[in-house]
């Protein structure tokens, strides 16, 4: 390694994270050692065929697979999405059985479903989950509301971590309400301001916070455990992941987490440059997120699940002044570091497509829900990696027959010559396991470039 | 004055429209004209999202200006006039789902085309549809559902009305994940893409 990280290209920087995603670390920091040359020639031969997808440049030698989904792959063995939240041995076992019945290219981490106990512990308010406001069998489900109220701006853009701690957190987990007594932290100064400052810290409500984030990261410790042998679980199958970090785009932040639907939608109109200011102070946080969470991993895929900027969220004239510039911004950002966007794009785009020829060739990737495939193919097929459309209806409700035939329509267009990921365009919450085998097993077949 | 609240509410100038109505009852305007204007700038709004000229923000905004609208005009208001209803609709988000956003656009899309809805509102029991289509008489039942989980809970709830003897009930479907494929396995009569669409089935179903 002659040239500092910094002074590499980020197609350099690229090579070198698709580098590290072939020959992945263990836990212990040293290479992996896959338990034998087939498990590490199929690992490495799904990180090829994704990348060889990705890049635009090659045919792959067939369409790579990816089921996508949340509760499904552990609801096809009847296990209960509230066990999955509490049982992570339960979890984690089933995904690799799972893996192991289904034989997908790449896996969906369970740690997509966290940890209940955790929610538990925080109270969290944004979301129900099983067994917690909503049945057992519902995995979880956002709770709509400002919790970031529509006078809070000029808090957010000020200092948005301060923001977080005292005023969104207070808010959005019962158990977390009194960190809105603490000080912000600029005001510990010299020494004059150490004292004073650590009253907060003495308040019993405040002291109970401290305590539930300690309980909740006892937790996290003992559920990360199991996330990495899971991990290394997968891989010794042969399985790599396509979720490396996470990052949101600086109008989801606002519209999904903290503004809510309906609050954004109405500062559009009455306070439209304070949303446009938030955005952008957000976005550097997120291109952190992103490169941060794909460095750790060792995974340059970076999962940006978008959702209010979809067909009839926004008008086009708001897509382009409120949604767009930021997200534009967020992705070149992760490039510029060698990172891939991998956009979760729900709900359908069809009227979103022009935008995304901006982006340069070959560098994100797209999973569409309901878009029209033929009309992103012919539009951006030089442009975008993309993947997903079979659709969530069929697959739970359809005949293996039907879901073959959607599967052959596909890859005869988004797939033709390359570039396309067969997937459902969700996170699915139930499965249906004779038309998964068949969406898998069809599409190995098929999918094979001649 | 006539027709000057309709547009500016229907061009989404919530300040404008405000004072309007303001200044309209210090002149002791008839507060049951200025509601009634109001609501005729709301089915331009429709009007104009069901042309996509307009979009979720503006139904959703239009909406927020039509609350303040009634707040000042509530207390002047005597009785409220029954108006003439094109047909009555009973909707609700099915069981095991929260998720209200497509619902209410579908709630807003009825009711400013004439329409009288009763809202069962979310993760409604199968029993609930049944007794509110029972107890309204409503001819048409809109089933909503973000999530695969609903699709289960649809067919549950279609079931249901079929078997509580009400044969002339039309069901239709939409939301998140929910297509044809998806509204044969429900059994609901038709699948609805969008708020226009609920609006065109109940249209051709019960008039109005």
């Amino acid at each position: 390694m002659a040239i500092a990280w910094n002074d590499m290209t980020a197609r350099n920087k690229r090579e070198a994270r698709f580098a590290a995603w072939r020959s992945p670390k263990g836990p212990d920091g040293k290479e992996f050692q896959f338990p034998s040359p087939e498990a590490k020639a199929a690992y490495q031969a799904s990180v090829d065929r994704f990348i060889d997808a990705l890049k635009l440049e090659k045919t792959p030698e067939r369409v790579p697979i990816f089921p996508l989904g949340t509760f499904m792959q552990t609801h096809v063995y009847g296990v209960k999405p509230k066990e999955c939240l509490y049982d992570y041995e339960k979890l984690f076992s089933t995904h690799v059985r799972f893996l192991k019945d289904y034989k997908p290219d790449y896996y969906a981490s369970p740690s997509f479903v966290g940890s209940g106990r955790v929610y538990d512990i925080l109270d969290l308010k944004v979301y129900k989950w099983a067994g917690h406001g909503i049945s057992e069998m519902s995995g979880y489900q956002c709770v709509e509301g400002e919790y970031m109220k529509a006078e809070d701006y000029p808090a957010l853009l000020d200092d948005p971590s301060d923001f977080w701690l005292r005023t969104w957190m207070p808010r959005a987990f019962g158990a977390l309400a009194p960190l809105a007594n603490l000080t912000p932290f600029p005001f510990i100064w010299e020494i004059v301001g150490v004292t004073g400052c650590m009253i907060p810290f003495g308040i019993p409500p405040v002291q109970e916070a401290l305590q539930k984030m300690i309980e909740a990261g006892n937790e996290a410790m003992t559920w990360i455990k199991h996330v990495v042998g899971f991990d290394l679980q997968a891989w010794a199958l042969g399985h790599p992941t396509l979720i490396g970090g996470a990052a949101k785009a600086p109008y989801d932040m606002l519209a999904d987490t903290l503004r809510g639907t309906r609050g954004i939608m109405l500062d559009l109109y009455r306070q439209p440059e304070m949303v446009i200011k938030a955005m952008e102070r957000l976005t550097p946080l997120y291109i952190t997120q992103g490169v941060g969470m794909a460095s750790m991993a060792g995974n340059p895929m970076v999962f940006i699940p978008l959702h209010k900027g979809a067909d009839g969220f926004l008008s086009d004239e708001q897509f382009a002044r409120f949604y767009w510039p930021t997200l534009k911004a967020l992705l070149l950002g992760l490039i510029a570091e060698g990172c891939v966007p991998f956009l979760f794009c729900e709900g359908s785009y069809d009227s979103r497509l022009k935008y995304l020829r901006e982006l340069p060739r070959g560098t994100t990737f797209w999973l569409f829900d309901r878009t029209d495939m033929g009309a992103v193919k012919k539009q951006l097929g030089d442009t975008i990696c993309i993947g997903g459309n079979l659709s969530s209806g069929l697959l739970l409700t359809g005949t293996p027959d039907q879901v073959r035939k959607e599967c052959r329509r596909l890859i005869d267009t988004a797939g033709k010559g390359g570039g396309y990921v067969m997937s459902n365009g969700t996170g699915m919450d139930e499965g249906n396991a004779e038309n998964l085998h068949a969406m898998i097993d069809f599409t190995r077949e098929y999918g094979v470039y001649r | 004055m006539a027709g000057k609240l309709a547009k500016l509410l229907a061009e989404l100038k919530e300040k404008e429209a405000l004072e309007c109505v303001r200044k309209a009852l210090e002149q002791n305007a008839d507060p049951a004209a200025l509601l009634a204007e109001a609501r005729e700038g709301l089915a331009v709004v429709g009007q104009k999202y069901s042309r996509a000229e307009y979009f979720i923000p503006d139904l959703i905004f239009s909406g927020e200006i039509m609350k303040a609208v009634v707040r000042l005009l509530e207390p002047r208001l005597k009785q409220s006039r029954q108006e003439k209803k094109a047909g009555k609709v009973v909707i609700g988000t099915v069981a095991g789902d929260i998720h209200d956003i497509g619902k209410g656009l579908v709630v807003f899309m009825l009711e400013v085309n004439g329409y009288e809805v009763t809202d069962l509102g979310i993760d409604v029991p199968v029993e609930k549809f049944v007794e509110a289509a029972k107890q309204t008489g409503s001819k048409v039942v809109g089933l909503s559902g973000f999530l695969t989980l609903a699709f289960d809970a649809m067919k549950a709830t279609v079931q249901a009305i079929r078997s509580a003897g009400l044969p002339e009930v039309k069901i239709m479907v939409g939301g998140g994940q929910i297509d044809e494929q998806v509204r044969a396995f429900t059994g609901a009569e038709a699948y609805g893409k969008d708020a226009m669409e609920a609006v065109r089935l109940a249209k051709n179903w019960i008039g109005g």
